[in-house]
């Protein structure tokens, strides 16, 4: 069937199965490759992206229900328009020199953003539980949650 | 990874002729030129859109490569003043990138911003690991190690030319020029010139003898020894191309479905179902189960699930790991293969004043990189092209070439950045690379991605083996330790390997390294490692035999150490008096953990300081242990020397993510076996460590002026006794099995 997608401000048709998880998507049929497969059940958050703001593993979403919504990736958040927030994740990011094998990062800045958005001043246990979702196999965690305060430095 | 057998050296020597012969400077040249040019030519044909071509190359090199000024295999300056370092080690996170392109800044005395760091082409003459002879290869946290003079050399010896091509543009001797972050100057007459300007004119001239070139002295250092930022670009904005995103024209996807269990084959299988869904292009039998192809991943996975196998399992693994841990428990308490033994070890513990009997069990591992296996092959007739993480390139070629009928240079692999690896993507038997190129053999002329899921990926094997250690150690009245006697049981990794020569007298180095090698000043000693046998394939993961003997030594140590009435540090470094590196670190870690000093009721301290691939790492972790055994690592110190820092932020960031890789088996991480099957398949179930769990790590580096050595490894194996032995000084019990319940 025939679905519309808004992505990154951008309407798109695909002609997928309802089923087919919204990252296989973006990725495949799109060809937007920012966002990556890690898992496939919602266990790593390597294919974290935005649905009306909100993080979600686009691994485990099918594409039905991301119709109408607006879905932003990391290609998203990268572009001119990006908001404050992201700019300042990317930059603290960069600054802490957080990333190694940088394959987990696209999914770790998406639920950063998520976080920073609705909590600019978020605690340890905040970080924590807005993060525990995303794996980082080089284990970078402790530049992520230095990146994440740094942020937020600079927003408030 | 050091020891590569005869039957492998001769073969890739073999395979090498043929690029032998191009040995002048000038062909030497000019064949690097035709190799660089390939990957742009290769993509520029093969890549869908124009736009995708810049993110192919892992940094997007601009040089102009007709105009490029190439004096050696590694640098590369182009007319637009860009200065490309080749580098020929796989990028996946350890920063190599950015180290060996330190090298030849440093020696080039180029400005950093004008660096790009680029992936080598496959060549095992050119690009060979230096410490694997005629091979080309990643690992052994090896990449800095062998190239420091190589990459050095590149650098000086470019900037040598620059000079000499200044030299001549100017009318002007080459001492009164001087060259600073690529600007070359004359002082007298104000005349500058940047790399760009002299590129051309500099490329014309005679690249002059290694010996005349003066490398720099390490006080004249700029680059080295400071914190310049990673060269591995495109990771925080999606840009950066990993295997998992290469797109090429005409390109198919494929999954395969794999046996439930090692040993396992098709016996028939019927693809009705599957190839119902009109996205399903074909269905091909493989070695390795039923390959389903198709125009994207989730059509070929869905499909794999409607596929119909019978799986002939007549000679299928049948063991459960519990089966297996208990017969190597049986095999340690007999005498095993002598790895190392002096003194009188069986005297010393029976006429010990206190015998300590331990025995250690460690599970199967998988590596559970983050980007799970997958590889972009493309076959035809007389060429086959590779685009992966790539780590193991002379074997993966040789293996290839083989498959195909095809001498290796017609093996074209492109480099791309790896999502992690942690060992698993350098692989003797090239499993996933080779799965590929079956698939895209049966395809010829397609372009096919094979993408494993993390299942796939989870249950293939290529584990870290599993390991039974029996210890004893004996104290005299005094409380010295008097006599050490170790036999370890598990799979040997290098058996059957192209790294055989590891193996001596039945005795695989890997098996017992850092057991073997106890550096503690011990009267009596033996080592024994015994050798098993499973269906499980193994594989190094991250630090080797390190992983486990760090463990079951620094923890015994430890608990003898306690039991003597010493503290656990006075007593490592009086037993290290004559190891002065690694008695620098255990001390500077000691000190800036406030050894000693009070901590909060519940908390404990421990040790441990291991040397792997030539670099010692000490560490102190904290940990708090609530009234329910629930416990946290709170904090870990970590000392390190690896010779010169060449970059202190990397160096820091290997030791963070190295006690957070050690610290998933220590706490969480384990792959078992249930009647043949492995039972775990994704982060469900084989747990890694989160976020949540991640201690404050804080990193000081020692001040050496010693040739440098790898970090990638050697933060791995302290983590977990340090963790242990902490427990240990909380609850007062030992721990002899990972990952620890408390
Ligand atoms: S790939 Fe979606 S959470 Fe792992
Ligand atoms: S940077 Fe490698 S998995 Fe996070």
């Amino acid at each position: 069937m025939s679905i519309t997608l808004n992505v990154n401000g951008a309407e798109h048709q695909v002609d997928t199965t309802p089923d087919t998880p919204l990252l296989w998507v973006i990725r495949d049929y799109l060809e937007m490759t920012g966002t990556k497969f890690g898992c496939g059940m919602a266990m790593c958050g390597a294919c974290t992206v935005h649905m009306d703001g909100q993080p979600i593993r686009s691994c485990s979403t099918p594409v039905q229900l991301a119709a109408g919504k607006k879905i932003t990736t990391i290609e998203g958040v990268s572009s001119s328009a990006a908001s404050p927030v992201s700019r300042a994740v990317q930059q603290a990011w960069d600054d802490g020199q957080v990333v190694q094998c940088g394959y987990c990062q696209s999914g770790q800045i998406m639920s950063a953003i998520a976080l920073l958005e609705k909590n600019p001043k978020p605690t340890d246990a905040d970080i924590d539980s807005a993060m525990s979702g995303n794996i980082c196999r080089c284990n970078t965690y402790q530049r992520i949650r230095g990146a994440i305060k740094e942020a937020s430095k600079q927003l408030v | 990874m050091r020891w590569i057998n005869n039957e492998t050296r001769a073969e890739l020597a073999r395979s090498f002729q043929e690029i032998d012969g191009l040995a002048s400077p000038q062909e030497s040249r000019r064949h690097f030129l035709k190799v660089i040019g390939g990957i742009g030519a290769g993509l520029t044909l093969a890549v869908s859109s124009p736009g995708t071509l810049a993110k192919m190359l892992p940094t997007g090199v601009t040089a102009a490569e007709g105009e490029a000024f190439a004096p050696n295999a590694f640098v590369r300056i182009g007319t637009d003043n860009r200065v490309a370092v080749v580098i020929k080690h796989v990028e996946m996170g350890q920063g190599t990138y950015t180290g060996l392109a330190t090298l030849v800044a440093e020696e080039l005395d180029a400005d950093w911003e004008q660096i790009d760091a680029v992936g080598a082409p496959a060549d095992g003459k050119r690009y060979n690991n230096l410490y694997w002879g005629p091979m080309q290869g990643t690992g052994g946290s090896s990449a800095i190690a062998n190239s420091y003079q190589q990459m050095r050399i590149a650098g000086a010896t470019a900037k040598a030319m620059l000079v000499a091509a200044a030299a001549q543009r100017w009318n002007l001797p080459t001492a009164e020029i001087s060259v600073n972050k690529g600007v070359l100057s004359h002082a007298g007459s104000g005349r500058k010139a940047t790399f760009g300007e002299l590129a051309e004119l500099a490329a014309t001239l005679p690249v002059p003898d290694e010996k005349s070139i003066r490398l720099k002295e390490p006080e004249e250092f700029t680059y080295i020894g400071t914190s310049m930022p990673r060269k591995d670009v495109g990771k925080t904005d999606g840009t950066a191309i990993y295997t998992q995103d290469v797109w090429l024209e005409g390109m198919l996807t494929a999954v395969v479905a794999h046996p439930p269990r090692f040993g396992t084959k098709v016996k028939s299988f019927d693809a009705k179902e599957a190839k119902a869904s009109n996205r399903v292009v074909d269905v091909i039998q493989i070695p390795t189960g039923i390959a389903v192809v198709a125009k994207d991943y989730w059509s070929a996975k869905v499909a794999r699930d409607k596929l119909n196998i019978e799986w002939d399992e007549s000679r299928a693994m049948d063991k459960s790991t519990d089966q297996i841990m208990a017969e190597y428990r049986e095999i340690s308490k007999k005498r095993g293969g002598v790895a190392h033994d002096h003194g009188s070890v069986g005297d010393a513990l029976d006429s010990a004043k206190t015998v300590i009997e331990a025995t250690y069990e460690f599970p199967y591992l998988a590596h559970a990189a983050m980007e799970p296996m997958n590889c972009v092959a493309l076959v035809n007739k007389d060429s086959c092209e590779i685009w992966n993480g790539e780590q193991f390139q002379s074997i993966d070629q040789m293996n290839i070439g083989k498959l195909l009928g095809l001498p290796v240079e017609k093996v074209k692999l492109n480099m791309l950045f790896a999502g992690g690896s942690f060992g698993r993507r350098a692989n003797p038997v090239s499993d996933y690379l080779v799965e590929a190129v079956h698939i895209a053999k049966a395809k010829m002329g397609t372009p096919i991605k094979l993408v494993w899921s993390r299942e796939d990926d989870m249950q293939a094997g290529y584990f870290r083996p599993a390991y039974v250690h029996r210890v004893r150690g004996g104290l005299d009245a005094e409380g010295n330790i008097v006599g050490w006697e170790q036999h370890i049981v598990g799979q040997s990794i290098l058996t059957g390997t192209p790294f055989g020569q590891g193996i001596k007298n039945g005795v695989d180095h890997s098996s017992v390294e850092g057991a073997s090698t106890l550096p503690y000043a011990i009267p009596n000693l033996r080592v024994e490692v015994t050798s098993t046998e499973e269906q499980v394939p193994v594989l190094w993961w991250r630090s080797v035999g390190h992983t486990h003997t760090a463990y079951s030594t620094e923890t015994f140590i430890d608990e003898l150490a306690v039991k003597a009435g010493q503290d656990p540090v006075d007593l490592r470094m009086k037993l290290l008096a004559d190891h002065p590196r690694w008695q620098g670190v255990l001390k500077l870690a000691a000190d800036k953990a406030g050894w000693g000093k009070a901590l909060p009721k519940g908390w404990g301290r421990g040790v441990a300081v291991h040397e792997s691939f030539n670099s010692y790492v000490a560490q102190v972790a904290e940990v708090s242990v609530a009234d329910d055994g629930k416990f946290k690592v709170e904090r870990v110190v970590c000392a390190v020397d690896c010779g010169v820092p060449i970059n202190p932020d990397v160096i820091r960031a290997q030791m963070e993510g190295g006690i957070g890789f050690g610290l998933a088996p220590a706490l969480v991480s384990a792959i078992t076996l249930k009647d043949g099957k492995v039972v775990e398949s994704n982060f469900h179930n084989y747990q890694v460590l989160r976020i949540n769990q991640m201690p404050e790590v804080e990193v000081h580096i020692v001040p050496s002026a010693a040739p440098p050595t790898g970090v990638g490894e050697p933060g791995v194996p302290p983590i977990a006794p340090a963790v242990a032995n902490a427990l240990a000084a909380v609850t007062g019990k030992r721990y002899y099995s990972l990952p620890i319940k408390v």
